[in-house]
């Protein structure tokens, strides 16, 4: 698409677009949404860069081998925080007792791993949209 | 209030009729669509926002493009 009205429109919009998702994965354990909804609204910003600037600007936004490095390191980095409790001598994925910091109710900083563990499944959702829309581009190019 | 949630939930069952009913296949996509976006503010209305959130991330946004990619690969009219 070769529009300078949608270009314009997308580079102006997109950054909000970005914040707002953050946002919603830093306040998962504190407001409505979390990492899927976030990580969604992330990836959906660089599906609309793609569709705007077209398949190959987005691909050089994105590349496939950091999508690949997200995807797996987000993964891994829940399980590690899983981890941890069994390595204390709790059960797998414990919170509290682990050790993890706790914090006042309310704050950004509280509730233990439930912050890190939302931002890993986010960057995990985000990456694994942008793959599966970009991967579907990219076969439209070679056929 | 209770007359809002009455038509939203009529034009959801108009949507889904139509969706099979269109033989366009981007149209289909398009009301299929609206079904979400009605299906998320339901949803808002029923007290749960977070549902809501991930229903207006994922079925009216992510879901409608993939759909358009899918149809853009393949015929636009169904046999």
């Amino acid at each position: 698409m070769d529009d300078l009205i949608v270009k314009s429109i997308s580079r102006m919009i997109i950054p909000f677009i970005q914040l707002y998702g953050i946002f919603v994965i830093f306040h998962g354990h504190l407001s409505p949404g979390g990492g899927f909804p976030g990580g969604a609204i992330l990836g959906a910003s660089i599906i609309l860069y793609t569709l705007a600037f077209g398949a190959h600007k987005g691909h050089l936004k994105m590349p496939h081998h950091l999508s690949k490095r997200l995807e797996s390191g987000a993964i891994l980095w829940y399980i590690f925080l899983g981890l941890v409790g069994i390595w204390t001598g709790h059960l797998f994925l414990t919170n509290r007792a682990a050790g993890f910091f706790m914090g006042e109710p309310g704050e950004i900083l509280s509730g233990g791993f439930i912050p890190l563990i939302t931002v890993a499944i986010g960057l995990k959702v985000g990456s694994t949209i942008i793959t599966l829309f970009h991967t579907m581009i990219e076969e439209e190019h070679d056929a | 209030m209770e007359l809002l949630n009455v038509i939203l939930v009529i034009f959801l069952i108009l949507c889904a009729i139509a969706v099979e009913r269109t033989k366009d296949l981007l149209s289909a996509v398009i009301i299929f669509a609206a079904y979400s976006l009605v299906m998320a503010v339901l949803w808002l209305l029923l007290r749960s926002p977070d549902v809501a959130m991930t229903e207006a991330a994922i079925g009216a946004g992510v879901t409608t493009i993939m759909f358009i990619a899918v149809i853009s690969r393949t015929r636009r009219m169904e046999k």
